[in-house]
């Protein structure tokens, strides 16, 4: 059993270096991460100068709205682009399990993500710098969650771009569920009272809310788990579907 | 071996095979045969496991392969039919992740490396993106691919496919060679690739096996026309005209060529006891010295594989695409 799990592993990691090779050797990363931060750049500094407080919560804010189109981008590509090439046909009959493939692809995308996180930090160094009372706790706690956000945006992503072989439809329907996600917890007053908590609960924000305060609670951290373990699911079962279509 | 029971794959409402059955021996080469659409690429997709059969089942040494799927695909090298690849990854690199995903690293891996690049020449565009290559460089690092492990099963569809005659000779020896030590299933629609390599063809139309067996046991039962043409000098119009009536099986045609020579063709289907037409010969010998003909020529034109697929496949109904 051990020795098995460690052979998932080591596939997991084959897949990953696999992919992040595809992502440095074609423009994909380059674009989307340039894109990303000049966005994030632009909004982190006009807001700062304004509010002349040693935070970065003008770029957290902004951040989940930018991985709306950013997540999206970064997944829609990572089995849709194999089936349309018919290199699945390839990867799947490698001595490879379906599971290892998604998982080893959702941890590349999550690295971009963390890529794009990482070079964020710029901002954090110039806070640290120049600002006076720097939370840094706070920080990387919000950066935790925002990681966590592109966690489960990566997931949807990995699971359009299964279920539609079309990385345009991949992408729209990505942005969608990431758009729901992102929009239950400001729409909350539109819904019935007995729904309140429930919606409360389904909505990314009011977890990331959390977290960015610090406070990392186990219902958030369940419901990171379970959103991003539903979705990889989801993408391996389509993933095996293609053997009884 | 393999051993193929039943198999049947339904897509959708499409019947694409019906009831497959067959067995590879270890070491024999085994050529399929048939039209496009004919179900030769769903077979071999099902047994290297990227389909399930609607029906039926496979084994490998008696492994069921639904049940040892990721064991199984250690054993097999495949090149698929339209050879995916990664246009923007390297040769080297698409070497190392198919040796990789087999636990193939590091000084296995060279020495593997070595092997295959040897094998298919692939050296000289190792380090090139597999999009700037031809088509023929690119079926040969798909062979390279699914050879990388050295694998005991080896299932090639169309690896002709993009080739030029020069390279056709090459992967032709390459697999030959192969087939020594190893089983090799391929599939192709050129018919002299598959006569020239495999031990033994199946002939598949419409998702059944129409033939199984050497290309020498399908001509040997194949109960196509043969013609026996004859050019004779002397002949007298009633000694031509009764050859009919003397040979009452076979279908004369007459031509009158110049100089007083008759050529003649008789069309006869070979029985199981005289595949070879030898009996008809030595009678229609003997009617010429007996009729006072002179023999100019006589030959004979055997039911070649091409006859027997055209049979086979155009004959029992209208190719499907």
């Amino acid at each position: 059993m051990a020795d098995q799990w460690r052979a998932s592993i080591r596939h997991v990691g084959i897949i990953f270096r696999k992919e992040m090779a595809a992502y440095f050797n074609s423009s994909v990363a380059y674009i989307t991460l340039v894109v990303f931060l000049l966005i994030s750049g632009w909004f982190f500094s006009s807001a700062f100068f304004l509010i002349g407080e040693s935070d970065l919560r003008g770029l957290f804010s902004i951040i989940p709205v930018i991985y709306l189109f950013f997540v999206p981008a970064v997944s829609m590509g990572l089995i849709a682009r194999e089936k349309s090439a018919g290199t699945m046909e390839l990867l799947v009959t490698l001595p490879l399990e379906d599971w290892e493939v998604v998982v080893g692809k959702y941890l590349a995308a999550v690295a971009l993500i963390g890529v794009g996180l990482l070079y964020t930090m710029v901002h954090f160094v110039s806070l640290a710098f120049v600002g006076t009372h720097v939370d840094v706790g706070a920080i990387l706690a919000g950066y935790l969650g925002l990681l966590l956000v592109g966690g489960v945006y990566a997931a949807a992503g990995i699971f359009c771009s299964a279920a539609t072989g079309n990385q345009i439809t991949a992408f729209i329907l990505a942005f969608l569920i990431a758009f729901v996600l992102f929009m239950l917890d400001k729409v909350l007053f539109f819904a019935p009272g007995f729904l309140t908590a429930l919606l409360q609960y389904v909505s990314i924000d009011f977890h990331l809310t959390n977290i960015s305060r610090g406070v990392i609670d186990s219902r958030n951290v369940i419901y990171f788990a379970s959103v991003i373990a539903l979705f990889l699911i989801l993408a391996t079962r389509i993933l095996e579907m293609r053997k009884w279509r | 071996m393999i051993r193929v029971e039943e198999l049947t794959k339904f897509y959708g409402q499409t019947r694409a095979i019906e009831k497959v059955s067959f067995t590879v021996r270890d070491g024999e080469i085994l050529g399929f045969l048939g039209p496009n659409g004919a179900g030769k690429t769903t077979i071999l997709r099902i047994i290297t496991t990227y389909l399930a059969p609607t029906d039926g089942q496979v084994y490998v040494d008696e492994m069921n392969i639904a049940e040892h799927a990721s064991e199984l695909r250690r054993r097999i090298g495949y090149l698929p039919e339209t050879n995916p690849l990664y246009v923007e990854m390297p040769v080297y690199d698409h070497l190392q992740f198919a040796a990789a995903a087999r636990d193939i690293t590091g000084r296995a891996f060279k020495s593997a490396l070595g092997r295959v690049m040897e094998a298919c020449g692939v050296r000289e565009v190792l380090h090139r993106p597999v999009g700037e290559l031809s088509k023929g460089y690119r079926q040969r690092v798909g062979l390279a691919m699914a050879m990388i492990h050295d694998p005991e099963i080896l299932i090639l569809d169309e690896p002709y496919s993009g080739l030029d005659p020069n390279q056709i000779v090459e992967i032709r020896a390459l697999i030959r060679a192969l087939g020594k030590e190893k089983t090799v299933i391929l599939s192709s629609h050129i018919l002299q690739e598959v006569q020239a390599l495999a031990d033994r063809i199946i002939i598949l139309n419409k998702g059944q096996v129409v033939a199984d067996g050497t290309s020498e046991e399908l001509m040997a039962g194949f109960r196509g026309q043969a013609t026996l043409t004859l050019e004779v000098k002397n002949a007298t119009r009633e000694s031509v005209a009764a050859l009919g009536d003397r040979f009452p099986d076979a279908r004369v045609r007459e031509e009158t060529a110049a100089d007083g020579i008759v050529r003649l063709q008789l069309e006869y289907t070979p029985g199981a006891t005289d595949s070879q037409g030898q009996g008809l010969r030595e009678q229609l010998f003997a009617y010429a010295v007996e009729s006072g003909w002179v023999i100019l020529e006589m030959s004979r034109q055997q039911a070649q594989l091409e006859d027997i697929f055209r049979s086979l496949t155009i004959e029992q109904g209208s190719a499907r695409g």
